[in-house]
């Protein structure tokens, strides 16, 4: 019952990318091209999607516990730091660069197409590089520490 | 460079079920719907549990498309205007910002932004703009 549901969940979610254009890196790469083919669609998706999030979010983490977990898994931390602030920047050069996220690619490799196919094993090798980096500058920093 | 449509009410509803899914899988499972972290702990999940709803989530998410052939008898759009070669150096880049800066448009963007979370505020501004600067760099300097 419990997968079902989650399931579903992922198909509103993958249904919800596919109409509203992040799975298409063509429409993605124009929203953010202000100075030459600029379609601002994204601003609605974007705009939807957190007013939605923030109301629902004020009713649900009011209960002591989601329905079917023990516990609320949020994260807990409010510190700026440089890996967030670089990471992230570093992450939209990509994101400039190919045109998809990984929430737009995931659902969009349903679609079958090659490209999307392309981008997401790069993803994936770029998670894991990443990963094997932080572990070992986490091990450096222990040792002179 | 390829001109796209101007789609207000599908980018509206898209967005809307992509609130209704994160709200739903906060009520149900206590998640944050960060595709970021969801696709890292598929390949690296603390046991058979953890593994299992992830995987689920997935097929579903990738389902989605299939949906949308189903009501409308077509596959949403993919149109691709760069090479091959971007979008395997894209792809890798983005994989390591969204390691180091823990989230993506999903997880960040619409999750810790609904939540008000300043480390999501502040890395959803960061990633913003360095995509605005990158495509003005790649279509209007070097002309690519």
């Amino acid at each position: 019952m419990r997968l079902i549901i989650l399931f579903l969940i992922g198909l509103v979610f993958g249904v919800g990318i596919s109409i509203s254009g992040m799975a298409n890196p063509a429409k993605v790469l124009n929203f953010f091209d202000f100075a030459g083919t600029w379609d601002p669609s994204l601003m609605f998706v974007m705009g939807g999607a957190v007013v939605v999030t923030f109301i629902g979010y004020r009713f649900v983490l009011k209960r002591p516990a989601p329905m079917m977990d023990a516990k609320f898994h949020l994260p807990t931390r409010s510190d700026l730091d440089m890996p967030l602030i670089v990471g992230s920047a570093l992450f939209g050069v990509g994101w400039g660069i190919a045109g998809f996220c990984p929430g737009g690619a995931l659902p969009a490799l349903g679609t079958g197409r090659s490209e999307v196919f392309i981008f997401v094993a790069a993803l994936i090798a770029g998670i894991f590089a990443a990963k094997f980096l932080k572990s070992v500058l986490d091990k450096r920093a222990t040792t002179q520490a | 460079m390829i001109e796209t449509v101007f789609t207000p009410y599908a980018s509206l509803g898209g967005g809307v079920l992509i609130g209704l899914a994160s709200i739903a899988l906060m009520a149900v499972a206590g998640r944050i719907m960060g595709a970021t972290g969801i696709l890292a702990g598929f390949f690296q999940p603390s046991n058979l549990s953890d593994w299992t709803w992830r995987a689920v989530l997935l097929a579903g998410m990738i389902a989605g498309p299939l949906v949308v052939l189903l009501f409308t008898g077509e596959m949403p759009a993919v149109q691709v205007p760069i090479s091959t070669t971007m979008l395997i150096v894209g792809g890798f880049i983005v994989g390591i910002g969204v390691t180091f800066g823990g989230g993506c448009t999903s997880g960040h963007g619409v999750c810790g932004m609904a939540r008000l979370s300043p480390r999501s505020i502040v890395a959803t501004i960061s990633f913003m703009v360095a995509t605005a600067v990158t495509v003005y760099v790649i279509r209007h300097i070097l002309g690519a």
